[in-house]
C-alpha cells in the first residue's frame, strides 16, 4: 500500500523573526494538502491573532471565510467575502503567556482541481490567563481563473512579524 | 516506520447524484477518515450519513456552529434516522468540505462515534459529533443529501488509520 501522507517541507522562523511563512513550488503530485503550524507574532495583545492565508501570491478580492471562536467565556463568529485573503485562527500574540505558541492546522482538499478551493482549519492560542482563544474556520479561494495551488503564504493578521521558533510543516496526502 | 494512513477508496462524481456508498469496508484499520469536497448541483442540502444500511432511528448528533448573521449556536437531535454531518455548513452551490472521523469503527463492543468538521464559507462552519447506537462493526458508509444532489466533480475519499 502506498504511503499517502508525506512531509513536503518545514519552515522554522529564525532570530529576528519573519514577516511571512511561505511554501513555494508545491508539487501537484498529491490530492490534498495539510499544514500544521505553531505560531506566535509581535502583536501587542493578550487576544492572540488571526492568520492571513493567500494562495499563489493572489491578493485580489477573491477570498471568503466564516469563523467560529471562543475566548474562554463566550463564543462568537465572523465572516467575510471579497477579501484579499482568507484567514485562520489563532496564533499567539506578544502579550500572551511567554513561550507559548498557537497551534493550528489547515486542510485543503483537491488543491490541484479546477474548482474553487475550500479550506478547513482549527486552532488555539492557549494562554495561562482568563482570556484565551480557539477557533474553527471555513475558507474559500475562488479566483476568476481557477488554478492549482502552487504556493501558500501565512502572515500575521494584526501583527507584522512571526516570532522566532514559529514553525509550519506542509504535508501532501494522496487518495490512491 | 509502519504506514498507518492509507487510502481505501475514492469517488469523483461524473454526474450529479444524491448519494455515495462505500461498501465492504475492511476491518483492518483502527479509525476511518472521510474527506468530502463538494457542492450542490442546485439549491441546498444537508449531508446525511448512514452506516450498514441502517435506516432506523439509531443515530444522534450534537453540533456547535457559526451561522450567517453572526449567530453562534449549539443543538442536537436524538433518536433520528437522518444524522447530519453538518448543521448549517450545508451544501449549496459554493464549494465546501466535510471531514468526518469514524472512531474505532470496527470494534464490536461499543457504539460508534463520528467527529465531523463542516466547512462552507458561505453559510456555516462548526463541529458535529454523531453517534450510531450499535455495537456492530461498520462495514458500509453511505453519504447522501437531504435534497437535491451532489454536483459533478464532487469527491469522496475514505482513508484508514492504523493505531500500530
Amino acid at each position: 500500500m502506498a504511503n499517502t501522507y508525506t512531509a513536503i517541507a518545514t519552515v522554522t522562523v529564525g532570530a529576528g523573526g519573519a514577516s511571512t511563512i511561505e511554501f513555494t513550488s508545491i508539487p501537484a503530485t498529491y490530492t490534498d494538502l495539510y499544514v500544521l503550524l505553531s505560531l506566535r507574532d509581535n502583536r501587542a495583545s493578550t487576544s492572540g491573532d488571526n492568520v492571513k492565508v493567500t494562495f499563489n501570491s493572489d491578493t485580489s478580492s477573491v477570498y471568503s471565510y466564516r469563523l467560529l471562536y471562543g475566548d474562554g467565556s463566550s463564543a462568537g463568529s465572523a465572516s467575510g467575502s471579497s477579501e484579499a485573503q482568507t484567514r485562520i485562527q489563532y496564533a499567539s500574540a506578544d502579550n500572551q503567556t511567554a513561550s507559548t505558541f498557537g497551534s493550528l492546522n489547515m486542510y485543503v482538499p483537491n488543491y490541484t482541481s479546477s474548482n474553487a478551493k475550500s479550506i478547513s482549519s482549527e486552532g488555539a492560542s492557549e494562554n495561562n490567563a482568563t482570556e484565551a482563544y480557539m477557533g474553527l474556520t471555513a475558507g474559500l479561494w475562488n479566483p476568476a481563473t481557477q488554478a492549482a495551488i502552487t504556493s501558500i503564504k501565512f502572515a500575521p493578521y494584526n501583527g507584522t512579524n512571526w516570532k522566532q521558533y514559529s514553525t509550519a510543516t506542509l504535508y501532501g496526502i494522496k487518495n490512491s | 516506520m509502519a504506514i498507518t494512513y492509507e487510502p481505501i477508496a475514492t469517488t469523483t462524481l461524473g454526474s450529479a447524484q444524491s448519494s455515495v456508498t462505500f461498501s465492504s469496508i475492511s476491518g483492518s484499520y483502527t479509525d476511518i477518515i472521510l474527506v468530502i469536497n463538494a457542492k450542490a448541483n442546485t439549491g441546498t442540502a444537508n449531508i446525511v450519513w448512514e452506516v450498514n444500511s441502517d435506516t432506523g432511528t439509531n443515530y444522534s448528533y450534537t453540533y456547535v456552529n457559526a451561522e450567517p448573521g453572526g449567530v453562534t449556536a449549539s443543538g442536537r437531535a436524538s433518536s433520528t434516522a437522518s444524522p447530519y454531518l453538518n448543521f448549517y455548513g450545508y451544501l449549496d452551490t459554493t464549494w465546501g468540505n466535510w471531514i468526518a472521523h469514524f472512531m474505532n469503527y470496527s470494534n464490536t463492543t461499543t457504539y460508534k462515534s463520528v467527529l465531523a468538521r463542516f466547512n462552507n464559507s458561505n453559510n456555516g462552519t462548526g463541529a458535529n459529533v454523531g453517534l450510531w447506537r450499535s455495537t456492530s462493526a461498520i462495514t458500509q458508509i453511505k453519504i447522501k443529501t437531504s435534497a437535491n444532489n451532489f454536483d459533478t466533480g464532487s469527491t469522496f475519499t475514505l482513508y484508514g488509520i492504523k493505531a500500530a
